[in-house]
């Protein structure tokens, strides 16, 4: 079988490293991934909070284009990407004439049919079953799990893991060797795109959740979104500024954790593209 | 001939403002069949009585048409009017010219011809009505009371003082409720016990009321004034006459470990235990989930030490059944635990409890002796944070509305802190303070004011844990939605006051209606709050909303007083609008033909076979029977008969079929 995928922006640019890492999991466990064509922006938080019928149409069309592709499941690992898709697909399934609409705007026939799912939900599915004997170089250390604002939320849409007190990576990575700790800032914001405009706040807010998995012995943060990985990782300088030390705790996707587990390459996995070195 | 009277009510300017009652009067008397019609301000009222009752005398009426509001607000009124003019009260219909059409539609021509229709339905269909009798029922004047809070005793102590019996059934060992758990009271910070037992003591020695604690509602049938019950009396292992209560059972069992239920798991008790020194009864039960001899044989030292040689492990449930004439139901409420709140960390950490919890620790007979420390350590809160409306007010949490009580037990318990902890601080989070009550408001401004609790106005979004502390993450919204971390040391949650687990399933055995959120529902939200819209079947306390104890009282008398007005009655009327299987004589002739369908669709199980003998005594038919008694008429059996054989007194076919050639015809 083939699961579609849909990298969205970052994951091209910025996060290019989560897309490999990505594809070097799948691979490993012969996983035929292929990318939506000519996908779209899914709209981000700008869209959404311009106008609605342009939230909407922007990640109908890439729904509408992996129907016409053929793909009945796809991957969405940005988290935000993830939520917007879900939210649409969502709202479209409770309003038949907004669909109706939808479909004409995009000049494009959107029928809800395509299963989305995020990077934990892929994992959970296709690969941690088949986990056993493959994790040759268990990931050994002591991690904090930071699922961020839209992994799990709004859970009545989602219906993913527990909203305030996630499991699921944590479960995913004790599989993969690591020792999950628990810790008070799982779903606490980063600062998401004030990195850009307000870099001072990012800096404070991501430094709580840095500054807390420190304080309780993390050896890594694993994150499961692009703009997560960014703010804690990009704006380490930042961070470290507001918690008055040097903090060194690697920000690692999933899919790179786990690839170092199964035994995948650390170039393949991109780990060589982080700000904060990776030692592990 | 039919000599019909119209009587068109304007409802004030409720329906005369929007329908020309003038025109429906008088387009109503050119009717075949109506002698009189006439409009008028207001007909429930008594010159608009006076107008129906001297028209029926002068002018002969043989049927009354009132066309006015539903008649579920004044049939009654109506039907009496006519009665004391001498028409037969079933002579006498409503259209509902207010809900049906004032209330629904705009004012215009289209709107008063719907009014004429109604009208004119009417007028055919009481062509057809014939002359009823009520139905009279006996009453048995023995009430059950479901529940032993404080609701459920003040009833009982009530209905048992104006001379009835009572039986009382309680599913815990001991009466007293939540109140019995409570430290001390708001607004008057009385001690909770020492209002309560003495209440709990009369219960039990009153020579009206039988107790039956460790006992729960098995099923029910009947109607008002005639209920059979089946209670199941749940074996305590525990012959009651000969145990002496001494309670050396109670000491010398070896399972000690069991969080206590009364202590809100701060305390532990026994396998064989009383709840609480207090308890009425006072006599121990054996939980049979924790003793060692029910879970591996071996033990009963209960047994041994039983001066009294009381203990009885062979003991079974035994089923009682009553009969009872009114029911109140007092089964309370039960509060969210930690456990439903992800963010303050799913109840993991020992010291964010719920105020229940906090009760048992401020009271004096509670595990810590009344001293304020904390479940983790012993240790006395330095800070303290009460967290208001935890789950309240919530609408993401399946929970939109306000607890009630809890706006005040938080002042009462940040006061009774500030009371025993000196120099503690405590911060309350708060929504808005509800403190509608006689003596509220001031109570909660004597903790801000002179106990010198911090009310911060916002909400918390997280609580965890760091280096031994909680960390309260809140927003003071009154200082432009600041960030506040409190570093606490204890947290307590106004958990959600939400309704008992098996309450649904108690609504249904009983046939009462409940609300979306499982709360048992009250007839009237104004005008009947404690009366069910099942008759006979009442309601007291918060196992109708969150209440408190003032209210819970008052309620519950309130229940007491309408279940002795029924019981003051040797006899009850019912309206006889009810199925009857049709009977020419000789029965034997009767086209219903023993399918009994009617016996399986009817969900009252109203409708019996019956068997007609010859002179020999053979069986020569069976036929369906209606019993009047039990019949709601509802009309499902009518819908079922294949053969047209039953029929509803006041709605038959045929003024329902001119009821619908009335609408189709002309006039
Ligand atoms: C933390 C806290 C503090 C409070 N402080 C105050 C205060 O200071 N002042 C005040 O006025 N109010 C206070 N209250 C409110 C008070 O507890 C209630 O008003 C009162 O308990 C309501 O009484 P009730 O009899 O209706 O219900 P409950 O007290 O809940 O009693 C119901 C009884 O019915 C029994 N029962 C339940 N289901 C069944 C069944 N199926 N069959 C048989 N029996 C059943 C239960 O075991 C229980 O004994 C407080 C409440 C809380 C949670
Ligand atoms: S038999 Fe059961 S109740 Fe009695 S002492 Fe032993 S454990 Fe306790
Ligand atoms: S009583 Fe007060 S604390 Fe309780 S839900 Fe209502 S507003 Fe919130
Ligand atoms: S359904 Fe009608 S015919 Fe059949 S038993 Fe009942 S009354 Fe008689
Ligand atoms: S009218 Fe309803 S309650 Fe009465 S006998 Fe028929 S089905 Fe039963």
């Amino acid at each position: 079988m083939t699961l579609g995928f849909y990298p969205g922006c970052s994951l091209k640019g910025s996060s290019r490293e989560y897309a490999e890492s990505v594809l070097a999991v799948a691979k490993a466990f012969d996983i035929a991934i292929e990318e939506i064509q000519d996908w779209n922006c899914c709209g981000a938080t700008a869209a959404h909070n311009m106008n609605r019928e342009l939230s909407l149409a922007l990640p109908a069309r890439i729904l509408s284009l992996a129907e016409k592709q053929g793909l009945s499941e796809i991957v969405v690992p940005c988290a935000a990407c993830y939520s917007r898709l879900t939210v649409t697909q969502h709202e479209l399934a409770a309003d038949q004439t907004l669909k109706a609409r939808i479909s004409e705007v995009n000049g494009m026939e959107y029928k809800g049919s395509v299963t989305i799912l995020n990077i934990i939900q892929m994992l959970d599915k296709y690969i941690t079953p088949r986990l056993e004997g493959k994790v040759v170089k268990p990931f050994n250390k002591k991690v904090a799990c930071y699922y961020g604002c839209l992994l799990v939320r709004p859970h009545e849409i989602l219906k993913f893991d527990r909203e305030e007190d996630p499991q699921s990576m944590d479960e995913l990575m004790l599989k993969a060797g690591a020792t999950p700790i628990d810790w008070a800032f799982k779903t606490e914001c980063c600062g998401a795109g004030l990195s850009v405009s307000r870099t001072h706040s990012v800096g404070k807010l991501s430094g709580l959740i840095v500054g807390d998995a420190k304080d309780r012995g993390a050896e890594a943060i694993i994150v499961a979104c692009p703009m997560c990985h960014s703010n804690l990782d990009m704006r380490r300088k930042e961070i470290n500024e507001y918690l008055g030390e040097k903090v060194d705790i690697p920000v690692l996707y999933v899919t790179q954790a786990l690839g170092l587990a199964i035994g995948l390459d650390k170039k393949e996995l991109g780990l060589n593209r982080h700000f904060v070195k990776v030692t592990v | 001939m039919s000599k019909i009277g119209v009587f068109v009510c304007h409802c004030g300017e409720n329906i005369g403002a929007t329908v020309d009652c003038a025109r429906v009067a008088e387009t109503s008397g050119k009717l075949d069949g109506v002698a009189y019609s006439v409009d008028y301000k207001y007909m429930c009222s008594d010159p608009g009585q006076s107008l129906i009752k001297s028209a029926i005398a002068e002018k002969g009426l043989t049927g009354v048409v009132v066309a006015a509001c539903s008649p579920r607000m004044h049939e009654p009124t109506f039907r009496k009017a006519c009665a004391e003019a001498g028409l037969n009260p079933y002579m006498c219909e409503m259209a509902n010219l207010r809900e049906h059409v004032s209330w629904v539609h705009e004012k215009g021509e289209a709107t008063t011809e719907k009014a004429i229709d109604l009208v004119r339905i009417l007028v055919e269909k009481v062509k057809y009505n014939q002359s009823l009798n009520a139905i009279k029922v006996p009453v048995t004047k023995t009430a059950l009371v479901i529940g032993g809070g404080i609701a459920g005793i003040q009833a009982s102590l009530d209905i048992a003082n104006t001379g009835h019996k009572v039986i009382l059934i309680e599913k815990d060992p001991s009466i007293g409720g939540h109140m019995s758990q409570l430290s001390e009271t708001f607004p008057t910070l009385d001690c909770s016990q020492c209002i309560l037992t003495p209440r709990m003591v009369e219960v039990a020695q009153h020579p009206n009321i039988t107790l039956y604690s460790y006992a729960e509602l098995e099923s029910i049938e009947g109607f008002i004034g005639n209920f059979k019950a089946k209670i199941r009396r749940k074996s305590k292992s525990l012959d009651e006459k000969l145990c002496t209560g001494c309670g050396l059972c109670t000491t010398k069992c070896p399972v000690k470990k069991i969080p206590s239920e009364f202590n809100e798991g701060l305390g532990m008790r026994t396998a064989i235990y009383v709840p609480f020194p207090q308890a009425v009864p006072n006599k121990p039960v054996i939980d049979r989930e924790h003793c060692t001899y029910y879970l591996k044989g071996k033990c009963r030292i209960c047994e041994k030490v039983c001066p009294t040689q009381a203990i009885r492990f062979d003991q079974k449930d035994t089923i009682e059944e009553v009969e009872i004439g009114a029911i109140v139901l007092a089964t309370g409420f039960s509060v969210k635990q930690p456990d439903f709140f992800p963010e303050y960390g799913y109840g993991k950490y020992p010291d964010v409890i719920t105020g229940l919890q906090f009760e048992r620790l401020a009271s004096a007979s509670g595990p810590t002796l009344g001293e304020i420390r904390r479940p983790s350590d012993s240790k006395v809160p330095q800070n303290i944070v009460f967290v208001a409306c935890a789950g309240s007010r919530d609408e993401a949490k399946g929970i939109p509305y306000c607890s009630k009580i809890c706006c005040m037990y938080i002042a009462k318990h940040a006061m009774l802190y500030q009371h025993k902890v000196h120099g503690g601080k405590s911060y309350v989070f708060y929504m808005d303070i509800r403190a509608g009550g006689k003596n509220y408001e001031e109570f909660v401004r004597r903790a801000i004011e002179e106990d010198g609790v911090n009310y911060v106005r916002g909400r918390v979004s997280r609580i965890y844990e760091k280096n031994g502390k909680l960390i309260v993450k809140g927003v003071d919204t009154l200082l432009g939605a600041m960030p506040v971390d409190i570093e606490a040391d204890m947290v307590v949650l106004a958990t959600a006051g939400v309704a008992n687990n098996d309450a649904e399933a108690l609504a249904q055995k009983l046939h009462v209606s409940y609300d979306a959120y499982k709360f048992f529902a009250e007839a009237h939200p104004k005008l009947k709050p404690v009366e069910t819209n099942t008759a006979g079947i009442f309601l007291a306390g918060a196992c109708q909303a969150p209440r408190d104890i003032p209210e819970s009282v008052s309620m519950a008398s309130g229940a007491a007083v309408k279940v002795a007005c029924l019981f003051s009655q040797d006899e009850l009327t019912r309206d006889p609008l009810i199925a009857v299987v049709n009977r020419m004589a000789p029965p034997v002739y009767s086209s219903c033909v023993g399918c009994f369908l009617c016996v399986s669709a009817c969900p009252y199980q109203a409708i019996e076979k019956e068997e007609i003998k010859n002179r020999a005594g053979e069986v020569i038919k069976t036929l369906a029977r209606v019993n009047p008694g039990l019949c709601q008429g509802c009309g499902t059996c009518v819908a079922f008969c294949r053969t047209k054989s039953i029929d509803l007194q006041g709605y038959t076919h045929e003024q329902m079929y001119t009821e619908v050639m009335a609408l189709l015809n002309e006039y």
